[in-house]
């Protein structure tokens, strides 16, 4: 499926050569990186050993990586090894920390905040609860993406137990303020878990300074294998415990049970030492192909929206609505370009992203979203490439559009009255 | 989601796109769907008041490349249809010619709506009480 283009711009001039397809969805996963690779694949083969094993060469050999590992991302996030927790993978780190946390503070409360933009790993593991008798506010966000302070000082009380806050969003890459929350937790005696999955490896991400109590982490985010991920959960001030909640022969600290992925494990450690060594540069890196899209697309486009803020956002996430197109028939025209859509019809639900509705966009602007998710192995030519090809999807698809020409002729869409009953 | 080859061939070329003069007494307008469903599509017919015959058509259709696909293919058939005959198509045969998925059908429902709401209006100009299914949306 893989073939090489000559990319030629809209004026027709060749540019530098790009590989088809291109990869920019690069919130919903990561190839993994060939050092990556590398680090990982004796520990699949000669250095089989399980981690558990105590007395022999092959376990003593797979737990001194295991403790490898358990330093580089501890070393990243600003923790020390013994708060980190290894799971299969964000998910179940935000399983674990949200109901070990609702299971073990029972006595203390039963009340438990979020945001609306969460994950759905957050969303439906309180939902879980809400069943089991625990209450669940969930915060809005402003138009910006973020949550309000306030609202989160008013919604803290004396049964709160834990607030449960991502630090970037998926969809619009919008970074919370993650160390205010976190203060505000510890002043009101209130736990802090924050599902960081998107953040680390990104920007700098320190759990001391950001004031979290438990962290998830991933490592097919930031260039490591899928199935293999991480909780933190703080040891001192407070001292965090958790119920477990896969029971078995008490591995990780009696916290999650089960044979560690040592290749795994191996893996999300050596994503996490290169991510530290990387990140400023590949940062700045990111930033740059960010902003030199978002500028091509701005200069060449007409009824485009940046959703959440550019301010607060990660270096390498875009997501901009091109209203009057429908996301599904764009992603349609740029068939060679793997990014994302929060249009309804590329759902399986067929209901249009819920983050953007979060942020107050109507569903028509929520159907003509595209999240772009820029990666390390992304190049420039790459860029432009994908800038090139928007441009002349979006163009093609406003004359298609019989909204592009209504409100070019100067009518006012809400003016009218759409048969909306049955669709 | 794979797309059928005739999908992806009315998607990449769009049959009769275009705006027809909606004040004209010989063109009837159906604008069905709703931009927060993702889904609008206006079609347009132009009839010979002798011969009833639907002489031209055009479309412009915002939704995904099934939705696309579905209203190009309406002008097709109804070009060269009496008004009467072009009520008779029916969204399953959209479906049918298309090959769309279940999770699609919802486009073809539009098109035979679009079609409706073209010709109602079309006979609103005549004069004649309209008998179709769907009104054309005020503009």
């Amino acid at each position: 499926m893989s073939t090489t283009a000559v990319a030629t711009n809209s004026n027709g001039n060749a540019q530098a050569s790009v590989k088809l397809p291109i990869y920019m969805d690069n919130h919903a996963t990561t190839p993994v990186d060939p050092r990556v690779l590398e680090a990982m694949l004796p520990y699949f083969t000669g250095r089989f050993g399980n981690a558990a094993s105590r007395n022999h060469q092959f376990g003593w050999e797979a737990e001194q990586a295991v403790e490898n590992a358990r330093e580089q991302i501890a070393k990243l996030v600003g923790a020390t090894s013994k708060e980190i927790i290894f799971t299969s993978g964000a998910t179940e780190s935000d399983n674990l920390a949200i109901k070990g946390v609702a299971e073990m503070y029972k006595e203390k409360g039963n009340h438990i905040i979020t945001a609306a933009t969460e994950h759905k790993a957050v969303l439906d593991t309180c939902k879980r609860l809400e069943k089991y008798g625990y209450r669940v506010t969930y915060l809005p966000v402003g138009a910006d993406g973020l949550v309000n302070l306030d609202d989160l000082r008013r919604a803290i009380d004396d049964k709160t137990i834990l607030v449960t806050i991502m630090y970037a969003n998926n969809e619009i890459g919008v970074i919370q303020p993650i160390a205010e929350i976190g203060k505000l937790c510890h002043e009101k005696g209130v736990l802090f878990h924050s599902d960081a999955v998107q953040a680390i490896g990104k920007v700098p991400v320190n759990v001391i300074k950001d004031n979290i109590d438990l962290m998830s982490i991933t490592a097919h985010k930031i260039y490591g294998p899928k199935g293999v991920g991480a909780l933190y959960v703080r040891r001192k001030s407070p001292r965090v415990q958790i119920t477990a909640q896969i029971d078995g022969g008490g591995h990780e600290r009696g916290m999650r049970s089960g044979t560690l992925n040592v290749p795994g494990i191996v893996g999300l450690g050596k994503a996490c030492a290169l991510a530290m060594e990387e990140m400023p540069e590949e940062s700045k890196r990111l930033a740059f192909l960010r902003d030199r899209l978002k500028s091509k697309l701005e200069q060449n486009l007409d009824e485009i929206h940046i959703n959440g803020t550019m301010e607060h956002r990660l270096p390498g996430n875009l997501n901009m609505s091109f209203v009057y197109v429908e996301g599904e028939s764009l992603l349609m025209g740029i068939n060679d370009i793997a990014v994302s859509s929060g249009s309804a019809c590329t759902s399986a639900t067929l209901e249009p992203s819920y983050v953007l509705k979060a942020l107050g966009l109507g569903d028509d602007v929520a159907h003509s979203s595209i999240r772009f998710g820029i990666g390390r192995f992304n190049t420039e030519a790459e860029v432009d490439y994908v800038a090139d090809k928007i441009i002349d999807t979006v163009k093609k698809l406003r004359e298609l559009s019989p909204l592009y020409e209504m409100v070019k002729e100067g009518i006012d869409l809400k003016k009218i009255q759409w048969a909306t009953e049955g669709h | 989601m794979a797309y059928s080859d005739k999908v992806i061939d009315h998607y990449n070329n769009p049959r009769n796109v275009g705006t027809l003069d909606k004040s004209s007494g010989q063109v009837g307008t159906g604008l069905v769907g709703a931009p927060e469903c993702g889904d609008v599509m206006r079609l347009q017919i132009k009839v010979n008041p002798e011969t009833q015959v639907i002489e031209d058509a055009k479309f412009k259709t915002f939704g995904c490349g099934s939705a696309i696909a579905s209203s190009s293919l309406a002008t097709e058939w109804v070009k060269g249809r009496t008004v009467d005959d072009a009520l008779t198509i029916k969204n399953t045969d959209i479906v049918k010619e298309l090959a769309l998925p279940p999770v699609k059908i919802h486009c073809s429902v539009l098109a035979e709506d679009a079609i409706r709401a073209a010709i109602g209006d079309w006979k609103k100009k005549q004069g004649v009480t309209a008998p179709a299914a769907v009104e054309a949306v005020k503009g």
